[in-house]
């Protein structure tokens, strides 16, 4: 019996150097879908282009409910995927339990830290380009008053909420920035209906730019704020196509980047564990302009936004980052 | 709080409490002929994404609508083939319809328009437009009565109408019709019915029926007068609060009318109002969340009146053994 075990093992061990060898990446997409317009979409594109430029292949499965995190994760890691890459904060806990049980695949799981030999954690500074379109808001506004709407109740997206608020009292202090949250479940993240009556009662406030971090929510909100002729700012991907003329820019953030070189860095060996930072330095967020937007970004806007971004790089503007102490100066 | 900010929040509570409306009265005329239905979320799904789908395909929102109540009557004729002819268990049926809706719509979706089970923005006739009530901008200088009827009871799309109406004529057909007082016996003594020479199988199943339709009309309210177009799951839970609004409102449709606007309200006060200050105790905007749920467990336990469900709820007729 046990010389079985052992043969059987043995097999085992072949099988899964055999996987090691060909390993594709894996990329679980997160709970809110992979055409989300926003962060899973984003995360979606830079597989996708990995694909395209490497003529490789990698495996992909999607969330469907809360409860699948570990099962997905694991039967990622078994099929032989490496690096496997999940996205967003909620895997954190998962992915502590599971990283031990498979010391040979690499994970790497964008906006949450992980501290595990094998796990790269990649955080992106959300309150740095948040502060950005803050800026831009302030600028735009002509009430004096902005909002943010952010999906589900999570310091992250107080991160947002926060960088945001500090930019608008930048430009104008005397600024009021009204700030809700569309609820404290994970539906939060694709309620439309709640986005756009949300966005409503922020216009009733005074509000005339309102900036959207809340996934599927916020394609409602993007179209409350088109109806209502109020201006808006999109969120992770580049959304200032949605409603052109009326969506004032997207606070990008470059989940794509993060994807495609946790993939790149897999298939050439060169995977590292660790906290990697994306921020305006090297691109991890930052603020979109084209052809859609060009019209409602001014020159001075431009110019003081651009001065702003070289300042928070050289250090001489400190943003602060609700995540390090649960607290905001700004509002 | 002024007079703008109670405007707001009422018109707020309309538009909030429609949907809520809608399904609650469909699951009204369910029960009351004694068939539970916790499908009401599901139908919704499948009614906001066929007519957010067909509206955007053909650019005209009536014919999505259409499709909508479509989508909502065939899955609202699964359920009674289910419960009514095969007399399965009730509950497991409708939970099967929402797990069949929610996969539903986003494969189809998928195939359909490749956005990841959305559909693309409405825009123009492809979704219901607001409508201003006759006499809206005379009455307005009027005071209170006025800037009431012009900003909160005008200006909201056709589908409020139709669910505000439909409370009356709810009511009527339940309580002024022989239809209605049939299909309330059958909910309550489906025997004697039966020995009476009426059809239990086929009240029952209009019952059903009527309740398709008005859950389709509660989702299409919601993907195309609400927002304009789907995105899955967007039904977020209001069947279930529509539910909890039937039993709040002890199975009665002008009750059901004041449960949808209490909860639409909160809904709305909620959206408003992070922390509301109430006699000095700051209430946080979760709370206002959960309260729908919170009042209806009160009610539910017997603190407030007695809830009593139609005495043959939930059980499937069986004429002979």
């Amino acid at each position: 019996m046990t010389i079985m075990k052992s043969l059987f093992g043995a097999t085992a061990i072949v099988a899964l150097g055999a996987a090691a060898a060909t390993a594709e990446p894996g990329l679980i997409i997160d709970l809110g879908g992979k055409f989300d317009k926003s962060f899973n979409e984003s995360a979606y594109n830079g597989a996708q282009r990995w694909l395209e430029e490497s003529g490789a292949s990698y495996r992909e499965t999607e969330l469907q409910s809360e409860a699948q995190r570990e099962q997905s994760m694991r039967r990622m890691a078994e099929s032989g995927a490496n690096p496997v890459v999940v996205l967003g904060f909620a895997n954190a806990s998962t992915l502590e339990k599971v990283a031990p049980d498979y010391p040979d695949t690499n994970f790497t799981i964008v906006d949450m830290v992980v501290d595990q030999p094998n796990v790269q954690s990649v955080v992106f500074k959300e309150h740095e380009g948040s502060f950005l379109v803050g800026v831009l808001a302030a600028m735009a506004s002509d009430s004096g008053t902005v909002s943010f709407i952010g999906g589900m109740d999570v310091p992250l997206i107080s991160k947002f909420a926060c960088g945001y608020a500090q930019g608008v009292k930048a430009v104008n202090p005397d600024a009021n920035v009204i700030v809700n949250m569309t609820g404290t479940t994970p539906t939060a993240w694709n309620d439309p209906v709640k986005g756009a009556e949300l966005t409503r009662a922020q216009i009733s406030q005074g509000s005339d730019v309102v900036y959207a971090a809340a996934g599927g929510t916020g394609i409602g909100v993007l179209q409350a704020a088109a109806d209502e002729g109020i201006l808006s700012i999109g969120v992770d991907s580049n959304q200032n196509y949605l409603h052109p003329g009326y969506v004032l820019t997207s606070m990008v953030k470059r989940v794509d980047n993060a994807v495609y070189e946790a993939f790149e860095a897999g298939a050439a060996g060169e995977f590292q564990p660790g906290i990697k930072v994306m921020g305006l330095d090297n691109n991890g967020v930052g603020w979109a302009l084209d052809e859609n937007n060009e019209p409602l970004i001014t020159e001075s806007m431009k110019a003081t936004v651009e001065e702003t971004k070289t300042r928070i790089i050289a250090g001489e503007i400190t943003v602060h980052d609700y995540t390090t102490d649960g607290s905001c100066p700004a509002y | 709080m002024d007079l703008a900010t109670v405007i707001q929040l009422l018109d707020s509570t309309l538009r909030l409490a429609t949907p809520l409306l809608l399904a609650c009265l469909a699951g009204l005329f369910s029960e009351r002929a004694g068939i539970f239905d916790i499908g009401l979320e599901g139908k919704m799904l499948a009614a906001a994404f066929f007519s957010a789908a067909v509206a955007a395909m053909t650019g005209n929102v009536w014919i999505g609508l259409l499709a909508g109540t479509a989508a909502s009557l065939a899955l609202a004729a699964l359920h009674g083939l289910a419960s009514i002819t095969f007399r399965g268990n009730q509950l497991i049926s409708g939970v099967a319809i929402n797990f069949l809706a929610s996969g539903l719509t986003v494969l189809i979706g998928q195939t359909w328009f490749q956005l990841g089970g959305r559909t693309p923005s409405l825009e123009g006739a492809a979704r219901f437009q607001e409508i201003t009530l006759p006499l809206a901008g005379v009455l307005e200088p009027v005071p209170v009565i006025g800037p009431l009827y012009a900003n909160v009871l005008s200006g909201h799309t056709i589908l409020v109408y139709v669910g505000l109406l439909a409370v009356p004529a709810t009511w009527y057909v339940l309580f002024r019709t022989r239809f209605g007082l049939r299909l309330r016996a059958v909910g309550e003594n489906p025997g004697a019915v039966d020995t009476a020479g009426v059809s239990v199988v086929g009240l029952r199943f209009s019952a059903v029926l009527i309740c398709g339709l008005l859950c389709g009309l509660a989702g299409a309210y919601l993907a195309t007068g609400l927002s304009a177009g789907f995105v899955k799951e967007m039904s977020a839970g209001r069947g279930f609060i529509a539910l909890a609004a039937l039993i709040f409102a002890k199975w009665r449709p002008w009750y059901a009318l004041a449960a949808c606007l209490l909860f639409g309200l909160l809904e709305a006060l909620g959206n408003r109002f992070q922390s509301l200050e109430v006699l000095g105790v700051t209430l946080p905007t979760q709370f206002m969340q959960a309260l729908p749920y919170i009042l209806t467990v009160v009610i539910l336990a017997g603190f407030v009146g007695k809830a009593i469900p139609p005495r043959a709820g939930g059980a499937a007729y069986v004429k002979e053994r």
